[in-house]
């Protein structure tokens, strides 16, 4: 399926192992931190950075060839996307006057 | 068996690999092919998750300070070892992927085995949170209680209980359909340690343990994400 099985991934999978408990203890500690309306923001983009890394190293998307895969990987973010967006567009400004 | 001796046939006649079945060209066309079915069910899942992150949104953006108030209450550095110990599971999955591609027979048995036990300690810890809030009346129904809680931030304000009811409510539909996921992903697992225990998989064919894998980390990413949307909402004092 991949070429990079053929020399040892190990090193890779520490590396994004570390990486994601590294990740962890910062949303953790960022949490306690009084930053106002950003610490929502500082704790989604890890969380993000945090999801991309598993499903890009761990659920091996980096370096997937087959574009049918890489159609269904993007029009689910897409749809998850159009759920998130245009239903906080509605509730989220509903508010304004 | 059926299956099996028409697969050996196959294979004695043509040469081929006897995992791969007759109905695909290559053994890479096999693969790919699980995985493209696995990836769309993941897509179903995330569509499925998705639906409960976004009520989340809603009533977080509604009933804010309620939302801040309740989330404080749940045991953050629980949640914050839960998450250490799915991404320690994680690990040990591309571990076994990696053991049976190498073929290490050991590595691969002790690799799923430390899987589960994370599994496990994952799930026991979710027990001691489950049951604090049963203590507190914490759990949504006739005996919720969240009376003068204050409001973080706002040491005079109390939250309002019927806000704070839909916060819990939210907290054990998803954490509860997560756990539901790590139930059913250690049923799985389970069923791959026998396989592999049994010699089934080689360098050539471990799919199941491919995509028993993709389960597992999918059910992690849920997991990444719910533990800062439930637990971390407003921490600081």
């Amino acid at each position: 399926m991949s070429d990079h099985t053929k020399s040892s991934p190990l090193k890779m999978y520490f590396s994004v192992w570390a990486a994601l408990l590294v990740g962890t203890f910062i949303t953790y500690k960022a949490a306690f931190i009084e930053l106002g309306r950003f610490n929502a923001g500082v704790a989604l983009i890890i969380a993000t950075v945090k999801a991309l890394l598993v499903a890009l190293f761990f659920m091996h998307l980096k370096g997937a060839s087959e574009k049918l895969l890489k159609m269904v990987v993007i029009s689910t973010v897409f749809f998850l996307f159009i759920l998130l967006v245009l239903s906080m567009a509605d509730y989220g400004t509903r508010a304004w006057h | 068996m059926h299956d099996s001796t028409v697969a050996a046939a196959h294979g004695n006649a043509h040469g081929h690999n006897p995992a791969l079945l007759h109905h695909f060209a290559t053994e890479e066309q096999q693969r790919n092919s699980a995985s493209l079915g696995m990836w769309i069910f993941l897509a179903t899942e995330v569509m499925f998750f998705g639906g409960l992150f976004c009520a989340y949104l809603i009533y977080r953006r509604w009933y804010f300070d309620d939302f801040a108030a309740a989330s404080k209450s749940i045991n953050a550095t629980l949640g914050a070892t839960n998450t250490a110990v799915l991404i320690c599971s994680s690990l040990t999955v591309v571990l076994a992927i990696w053991a049976a591609q190498t073929s290490r027979r050991a590595l691969l048995i002790g690799s799923l085995v430390l899987t589960m036990l994370f599994g496990l300690t994952f799930l026991g810890i979710k027990g001691i949170e489950y049951k604090d809030k049963f203590e507190e009346h914490h759990v949504p129904g006739a005996s919720f209680s969240f009376d003068r809680v204050p409001i973080p931030g706002h040491a005079d304000q109390f939250a309002n209980p019927r806000h704070a009811q839909i916060f819990f409510a939210l907290y054990f539909v998803m954490t509860g359909l997560h756990a539901l996921h790590m139930i059913i992903g250690l049923g799985l697992f389970t069923w791959l340690l026998m396989m592999a225990w049994k010699g089934r998989f080689t360098p050539e064919y471990h799919t199941p343990l491919e995509m028993g894998g993709l389960y597992w980390h999918f059910v992690d990413i849920v997991w990444i994400y719910l533990f800062p949307l439930l637990y971390l909402i407003d921490r600081h004092p």
